[in-house]
């Protein structure tokens, strides 16, 4: 009785709980992990720009002179590139939706500028000279410092 | 002799979802002949390849084609990984065939509903999409994507499964199987189905060889051919791989191996998960394609082989991709068939040879 196999499963499902949510009343609850929508740490922030070259859709735009970092959601794919180049693992994805607008628009950050470390140990070689005081001697933001190659007591 | 009608069919058709159009020449109301038509959802995704690095095309190469999202990623990653030489992680490999089998189980499922509403049996459609959307849960809790998944990475994955998320998936699929079985018996027995399916649109295995045809269209015509059973990554570990093949060749045979390939799918995705072995989910790849590299893949998507072919030019940019997929084809098969139909039977017949126009035109 083939032609009635299907009636056990659909009369059964008359007295199961509904496959379906009477959303938006209902909602299900986000997976952890769920790719929702790119959230930033703006305080670990160094501007470096990795985030903007390694996007698939240019949705980033990371400006230094302005301290800014901004986002067009509606360009990004949440594929998650920006999230694993970022070498200060400031970036993040939030498992929830951004809620839905009828206009297309950006999310800029400002980003603080870094508190400058305390004086550091006498005789070290950022004490002794005010070019590196506010790095360490071999990087300055995440890129190399120019100043750095002519200073005399660099080895050669 | 009657005079001969053209009748358009498609692009936009409630049975087929996909934008094709075929103008069919009907006499009385039989087709004699099927004109086809593609190029209404051509992006040129192929060209982008100038334009995003091998990384980033991934991300490009998962939107060909929603349902087969997750192998166009994993056959541009391998094809792109076999041109620098990169050895990817056993387990990544395991990962990888367990989300491509889950796909394959939704392509399938997806389809069996299609082909249950177009004979307008609602209600098989419904169980057929209440289970697949059981799939598509276990990738949004895997992933963090129910369509586009955005895993695969040049050298790996970007995720790993843990041990309670397996667990999780084995028990669903479980669950899935039990009421799947009983769809089977329905899509195979029942006579209301039998009626649209059995002796309607007949190829022979001849013309399935003669035509090219690949995938489970051409397994129904007793085909042996299905790209898993070259042990390409992951696959070569499975105990034991026999292309599922039906020797009838007309819709019936089709519908049969496409519902028999969802069970040897999960028989897959049990045996990976049981057997998946600790460590790395990817390797770090550094540098650039040679100039003048050359690669070509083959991959088992869910409608047949797809054939990847990537080169070189010594940047981080590609020279050239190109993808040949199971629909192109299959296309010929398909004109092929529809000649001698009756024009009643033309959707069954498109549908169960399952095109999928958005890999066709990329
Ligand atoms: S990669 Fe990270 S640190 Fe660099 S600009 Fe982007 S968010 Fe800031
Ligand atoms: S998630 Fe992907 S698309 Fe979105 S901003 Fe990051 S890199 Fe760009």
């Amino acid at each position: 009785m083939s032609e009635f196999g299907l009636g056990r499963m659909t009369f059964g499902s008359l007295f199961k709980k509904p496959e379906t949510l009477l959303y938006p009343l209902e909602t299900k609850p986000a997976p952890e992990g769920l790719k929702g929508h790119i959230v930033i740490k703006v305080d670990d922030c160094i501007l470096c720009g990795i985030c903007e070259r390694t996007c698939p859709c240019s949705a980033i735009k990371v400006s230094k002179p302005d301290r800014t970092w901004e986002i067009n959601r509606f360009q990004c794919v949440q594929c998650g590139s920006c999230v694993r180049a970022c070498p200060k693992k400031c970036l993040s994805m939030d498992p929830s939706y951004t809620s839905p607008s009828a206009q297309i628009y950006t999310d800029s950050f400002s980003i603080p500028e870094k508190e400058k470390p305390a004086k550091a140990e006498p005789n070290s070689l950022a004490s002794e000279t005010t070019l590196f005081a506010h790095q360490s001697p071999c990087q300055t933001a995440g890129r190399f410092p120019h100043e750095f190659i002519d200073e005399s007591r660099r080895s050669r | 002799m009657s005079k001969a009608t053209i009748i358009p069919f498609g692009p936009q058709h409630p049975v087929l979802p996909e934008p094709l159009h075929l103008d069919l020449v009907v006499e009385d109301e039989t087709v004699v002949e099927a004109i086809p038509q593609i190029g209404f959802v051509h992006r040129g995704l192929e060209k982008l390849v100038e334009t995003r690095d091998y990384n980033q095309f991934i991300y490009v190469a998962e939107r060909i084609c929603g349902i087969c999202a997750f192998g166009h990623s994993l056959g541009y990653a391998e094809t792109v990984e076999s041109l620098m030489g990169v050895e990817v992680p056993k387990r990544a490999e395991y990962l990888r065939v367990i989300w491509h089998e889950l796909s394959r189980v939704h392509s399938h499922l997806l389809w069996l509903g299609l082909a249950a509403d177009a004979f307008g049996f609602e209600s098989l459609f419904m169980h057929c999409w209440r289970l697949r959307e059981r799939i598509l849960d276990i990738f949004e809790k895997t992933t963090g994507g129910r369509v586009i998944l955005s895993v695969v990475s040049v050298g790996g994955v970007n995720r790993d499964i843990n041990a309670s998320q397996m667990d999780e998936i084995i028990h669903t699929l479980e669950g899935i199987e039990h009421d799947y079985h009983e769809i089977m018996q329905v899509m195979l027995n029942d006579g209301s189905v039998k009626n649209r399916t059995v002796g309607v649109g007949y190829i022979s295995h001849e013309s399935a060889l003669d035509l090219c045809m690949v995938g489970p269209f051409a397994r129904a015509s007793n085909v042996a051919y299905d790209v898993r059973m070259f042990g390409h990554g992951g696959y070569g570990e499975l105990s034991d791989f026999q292309p599922l093949c039906a020797t009838e060749g007309d819709c019936y045979a089709r519908v049969k191996v496409r519902c028999e390939e969802v069970l040897q799918s999960i028989a897959i995705i049990k045996e990976m998960a049981a057997k998946i072995p600790a460590g790395d989910i990817a390797v770090p790849v550094k540098g650039s394609p040679a100039a003048g590299a050359e690669a070509a893949n083959v991959l088992e998507q869910p409608r047949g082989e797809c054939y990847y072919y990537a080169r070189g030019n010594g940047t981080k940019y590609l020279d050239r991709m190109r993808m040949r997929t199971p629909t192109s084809q299959n296309l010929a098969g398909m004109v092929s068939v529809l000649e001698g139909c009756d024009l009643a039977d033309v959707n069954m017949i498109i549908l169960t040879i399952d095109p999928c126009i958005s890999c066709t035109e990329r």
